[in-house]
């Protein structure tokens, strides 16, 4: 997805922006203009058009309402439990992708471990939606592996603790599947980035593995890791495939809300609908702004 | 010790993640092999196989998939190759571009297409053709962040302004340039983009179910799911293994070269 992969160009390819100033050559621009004009037509168009109609109500006047009626409890709680989730599962599956990375590049573990995780994880991190439901269902469904072996091993039935694979933890577990993969992916090459010389540099002066963890590694992994948990928030976020055929539609899931409205209208003004779309984009163009601001202080000490 | 201690820390993560991985498979594949009553069969496999609308879904998402590739490599290496030679200043620009499918999810997306082109002056959704052109672009618009950045990366890997200037020199037009210099040597970039392209088109539910339903792959396999409980888990497996086969194949293509491959269709 966004990759920090940015080399920079071995080419001296400015020798003309060098010179002060030079006006834009329109006429070289000429031939990307498909390009732009299929952003502009396909991404930009349909964008603008929601945001237009977000700010109309059922008469076609101008106004706010859609937005401050995004605040009525029924509509922000589905943000809110969508959040909750995309969180949960940012943060469960960053620490346990987190983990991984860690042990196939600084933590000593065998060499073939690394490359069988990294390309599992290309795999998981594409297995998602509907046969990723299928999946959870018969792992943590009703008659489920995992929940008849919990059953048979130890008695328990976790449906009557009030676990469902329906239910928040259920989504959770499941968007892990695709998260941690996702985590591996993009802070291996953050991991590889930590020099061996700071640790013996830490270690010269004194430090424990604590500290150099401490003061040293994690102050530069920081944003790193802060721009991946963004990036696996986004990723659950905006998931609607899986939620939809695990939960059949019955969780208030925010993307499951604008599912139903584009079916037929069922907050029943389409103004509210087109909000609740926006909603969603400026939740992301926040996040993403965090996220570029991240990237920028990062690529100052790494370079991925 | 404190280093033993610290080996065991990475195996213990290291174990809990591979079960994470394995588990839901493994349920998911006896699940699917208890279709015949108290033995084990591949029952389920064989209706999935026998059922003429696993087949004609199937080709149907991978001829969109085909026309994505086609259609995203068109935009995406001509432009990508001419900011890198002649417009260094627009990087920035389709930077944030290749950006946009992230801040816009695909529900969000397919809700805008939807009333832009149902109505005037498009009419797009009212023609066969139509429907499959829009769903085309909505596909090239998901594959378009890793598709540019995998294409970029290829640029920024080959030297594109002498490479350039020395077929000029010996006399070459664009279209040779374009077809028998740069192409050529950005066939793995394009490979990856096109095998991940391929896999996130495949399955993907949300943008398909609104605009063609259950003629597609992924509505197809979530309508199975609603009926068919054993079918549904043979479908989750053959599905795994297609998408195993796509990073496979981008794995021998790239030889081995990791690379973020992560499209966004959950």
């Amino acid at each position: 997805m966004l990759r920090s992969n940015n080399p920079p160009s071995p080419i001296k390819r400015d020798a003309s922006s060098a010179r002060p100033a030079p006006s834009f050559p329109w006429r070289d621009a000429l031939w990307v203009l498909p390009f732009f004009l299929f952003i502009l037509l396909f991404v930009i168009l349909p964008s603008a058009s929601l945001l237009f109609g977000s700010f109309q109500d059922k008469q076609g006047n101008f106004t706010f309402q859609n937005y401050i009626d995004l605040f009525k409890p029924s509509i922000f709680s589905a943000y809110w439990v969508s959040i909750r989730i995309s969180l949960a599962s940012a943060i469960g599956g960053g620490i346990l992708g987190f983990m991984m990375a860690y042990g196939v590049t600084v933590g000593g573990l065998p060499r073939w471990l690394r490359a069988s995780l990294l390309t599992f994880s290309g795999v998981a991190s594409n297995f998602a939606g509907v046969p990723l439901a299928f999946a959870f269902m018969a792992t943590l469904g009703r008659t489920g592996l995992i929940t008849v072996l919990i059953k048979n091993l130890f008695g328990i039935n976790l449906y009557d603790l009030g676990f469902s694979i329906y239910s928040f933890w259920g989504l959770t577990f499941t968007y892990i599947y695709f998260q941690f993969p996702l985590m591996v992916l993009i802070i291996t090459p953050a991991l590889d980035g930590l020099r061996r010389e700071w640790r013996e540099a830490a270690e010269t002066l004194g430090a424990s593995s604590w500290d150099y963890w401490r003061r040293v590694a994690l102050p530069i992994l920081t944003p790193s890791i802060l721009g991946a948990m963004i990036l696996l928030f986004g990723n659950a976020f905006g998931a609607y495939a899986t939620a939809l055929s695990l939960t059949g539609g019955f969780i208030n899931l925010i993307t499951i809300l604008i599912g139903s409205q584009i079916k037929g209208d069922v907050l029943q003004n389409l103004g509210l609908g087109y909000a609740l779309a926006m909603g969603m984009v400026i939740v992301m163009a926040f996040m993403i702004a965090v996220y570029y601001l991240l990237r920028r202080r990062s690529e100052r000490w790494l370079k991925l | 010790m404190r280093r033993y201690l610290g080996l065991l820390w990475s195996w213990f993560w290291m174990i809990f993640g591979w079960l994470y991985f394995l588990v839901p498979l493994l349920a998911t594949f006896l699940f699917s092999l208890r279709a015949k009553k108290d033995a084990l069969s591949f029952l389920a496999y064989e209706r999935v196989f026998k059922d003429p609308n696993f087949w004609s879904t199937f080709a149907f998402s991978l001829q969109i998939g085909f026309i994505t590739i086609l259609a995203g490599l068109v935009l995406i290496v001509p432009t990508a190759y001419w900011i890198r030679l002649r417009l260094p200043r627009l990087r920035a620009v389709t930077e944030f571009i290749s950006m946009l499918p992230f801040v816009v999810p695909a529900i969000v997306l397919v809700f805008g297409l939807i009333r832009v082109f149902s109505g005037a002056p498009f009419f797009l959704t009212n023609t066969f053709t139509g429907t499959y052109t829009v769903l085309v672009a909505a596909y090239v618009v998901l594959a378009l962040p890793y598709m540019y950045r995998a294409i970029d990366t290829g640029l920024a890997a080959i030297d594109v302004r002498t490479l350039t200037e020395a077929a000029q020199s010996l006399g070459a037009g664009w279209p040779t340039i374009l077809f028998r210099v740069i192409i050529p040597n950005l066939r793995v970039s394009m490979i990856s983009a096109a095998f991940l392209t391929l896999a996130t088109v495949m399955g993907e539910f949300t943008i398909a179910s609104f605009l063609v339903g259950i003629k597609a792959f992924g509505p197809y396999m979530s309508l199975v799911g609603q009926n068919k409980t054993y079918e549904s888990s043979s479908l989750a497996i053959i599905s795994f293994a297609l998408t195993w086969a796509f990073m496979g194949l981008i794995q021998l293509f790239s030889r081995g070269r990791a690379e973020a491959a992560v499209a966004g269709a959950h």
